[in-house]
């Protein structure tokens, strides 16, 4: 299948720091690919220049043809990239049904003017985005909590709600960061789902998660950093057996031998 | 059946500007009444800008200045007809928002507090300063917008308190229901969510630039027609309009009563224009009560007085 996103020789300091640096790897419409690696790896950082929100230092981003390095994050909606976010971004004092519904903003916009007046254009708009949003929550299983407020629900809901408003975009990528974290096991398997069901529907999945047990069951093909450097990539299997990344995640003998003689 | 919190808002508002003077005591509550149409008026448009956008702006007396002396200027200077002159002091201030918006509208919070607050001061600075055009300090003289001569003629004949009151409270319940249209609209919806969170609000595609702008523009305009009123109604207007007191007293209107909340900002405009009438019977330490009654509420009341109320008593159905 041919690439939907590539990602070439992405790099990024913050005051001197290299936070990452010449990392490369391409992602397909259907399959989950997971960004893992240690605490400070440089996979939100690399995320945040994926989506727009960092300007990446050198390298490119290609999205389907295109170039689309640095560019503004709403601009990239547009073009089918949408997101989670690490630390929940919900509309907080927004009822649930309208997180969903801001989701497809893209959409129901229209002209103020129109919205100001209350006019049948402005109301069809909204009423399709609703009738939409509504279908997603179902789908995600909050159509119940619809009218509630997003901010009184449960850290397992909301991270749903994140993924349903993402979904709204009808993406051709969706950008999960840490989408089961916090979570209990129950949830995680919820999400865990839906995530498999949403990249079976055609939707290239570009995942960071600490959870190794989901990473590996549910990743088609992982890409491993440390130290903000691409250290190893491949399917699940051989990247787990890869001896730089059990060294990244367990610490070197070296290392390994000094927290032994410090404890 | 079930009304909607905007059918609700709007029944209210009308059934208040209505039937209201049945408890007037005297001509002068016409009077009190037309004041709080007017504050409420550029407070209707603190709510899209704070309350949906939470954007902050301490500078939007300057665009009731303009409205203000659009109306005192554009009569003599152009001919224009004083209702015209409304529309032209509208129509100038949602540019200068544009234009100043566009690049003031990066800034966040406390910076963006002290921008606009440096709009504000500019305004003023110039209307207090061009004296052969504006008067200066003293002020000038406003021409009679005259609809109520036409309405006499029309065989309404109101006193000058009644034509204020009724003309300020349907002009109140215009700029109350376009906001309450804007609330649920797409636009609306983009606006309270940028407000949420600006990155997630990015990530689904809406240009938060441009919508801040937008909010910006409108609640300028809504600025600009209570100067407007403002002038007309007192027939003089000198620069204190467009003074730092008076942004501040738009936002401290809106935050007192509710700035999520088109009818709890406009609660907020009613309780403090009142406030310093009531308060005349503390004489010298009238303004100590008065802020000190702002900061009791805000210790105890943060939602603002309206929601706080409002809570209070469907919790109590429950």
């Amino acid at each position: 299948m041919s690439v939907l996103l590539s990602v070439e020789g992405l790099g990024i300091s913050f005051g001197g720091l290299r936070a990452v640096n010449e990392v490369s790897f391409t992602v397909r419409p259907g399959e989950i690919t997971s960004v893992i690696g240690p605490n400070g790896a440089g996979k939100t950082t690399l995320f945040n220049m994926i989506s727009g929100v960092y300007r990446p230092g050198s390298g490119r981003v290609v999205l389907d043809g295109q170039d689309v390095t640095g560019m503004a994050p709403h601009l990239l909606a547009r073009r089918g990239m949408s997101r989670t976010f690490q630390n929940l971004q919900i509309f907080q004092s927004m009822t649930v049904l309208e997180n969903a519904i801001a989701g497809y903003h893209l959409q129901e916009r229209g002209p103020v003017l129109a919205d100001l007046l209350g006019l049948p254009s402005s109301r069809r708009r909204a009423t399709q985005a609703q009738d939409g949003a509504r279908k997603l929550l179902a789908r995600v299983g909050l159509d119940r909590a619809a009218e509630r407020e997003a901010g009184n629900l449960s850290y397992g809901a909301l991270k749903r709600l994140e993924i349903a408003r993402a979904l709204a975009l009808s993406p051709k990528i969706l950008l999960l960061d840490e989408p089961a974290a916090g979570c209990n096991a129950v949830e995680t398997e919820e999400i865990d789902h839906l995530i498999a069901e949403v990249a079976r529907s055609g939707v290239a999945i570009l995942l960071v998660e600490h959870d190794m047990k989901m990473v590996m069951r549910i990743s088609n093909h992982i890409v491993v950093l440390d130290h903000g450097e691409k250290i190893a990539e491949g399917d699940p299997a051989s990247v787990s057996r890869n001896p730089a990344v059990i060294a990244a995640y367990l610490g070197t003998d070296a290392e390994t031998g000094a927290a032994h003689a410090d404890g | 059946m079930k009304l909607t919190p905007k059918t609700a808002t709007l029944l209210v508002l009308v059934l208040l500007v209505a039937l209201s003077p049945v408890l007037f005591p005297s001509g002068y509550y016409y009077r009190v009444g037309a004041l709080i149409f007017v504050n409420a008026i550029a407070v209707t448009g603190i709510v899209i800008l704070t309350g949906y956008a939470g954007q902050i702006s301490l500078g939007h007396a300057g665009f009731a200045g303009i409205g203000a002396y659009a109306c005192a200027l554009a009569p003599v200077h152009l001919g224009l007809h004083p209702s015209l002159a409304l529309v032209l002091g509208a129509a100038i201030s949602g540019l200068l928002a544009f234009l100043v918006g566009r690049p003031i509208l990066r800034l966040k919070g406390y910076y963006l507090g002290v921008a606009t607050l440096g709009f504000g001061i500019l305004v003023s600075m110039v209307l207090n300063n061009e004296r052969q055009l504006t008067g200066g300090p003293d002020g000038m003289e406003v021409p009679d917008l005259g609809l109520r001569g036409l309405l006499k003629d029309a065989g309404l004949d109101l006193t000058n308190g009644q034509f204020w009151y009724f003309l300020c409270g349907i002009v109140l319940i215009l700029g109350a229901w376009l906001a309450l249209n804007l609330f649920n609209s797409p636009t609306g919806r983009a606006l309270r969510a940028l407000h949420g969170s600006e990155v997630a609000a990015r990530t689904v595609g809406v240009d938060v630039a441009r919508l801040k702008l937008q909010a910006f523009v409108i609640s300028a305009v809504y600025a600009s027609v209570s100067g407007s009123l403002l002038a007309l109604q007192n027939k003089f207007i000198t620069p204190d309009v467009a003074g730092f007191m008076h942004s501040i007293e738009m936002v401290t209107m809106a935050v007192l009563g509710g700035v999520g909340s088109v009818l709890g900002a406009i609660f907020g405009a009613a309780v403090l224009t009142l406030l310093p009438q009531v308060l005349t019977v503390f004489a010298e330490y009238e303004q100590l009560v008065l802020g000190l009654v702002m900061m009791l509420v805000m210790i105890f009341l943060p939602q603002g007085l309206l929601p706080s109320i409002l809570r209070k008593i469907r919790g109590r159905d429950e």
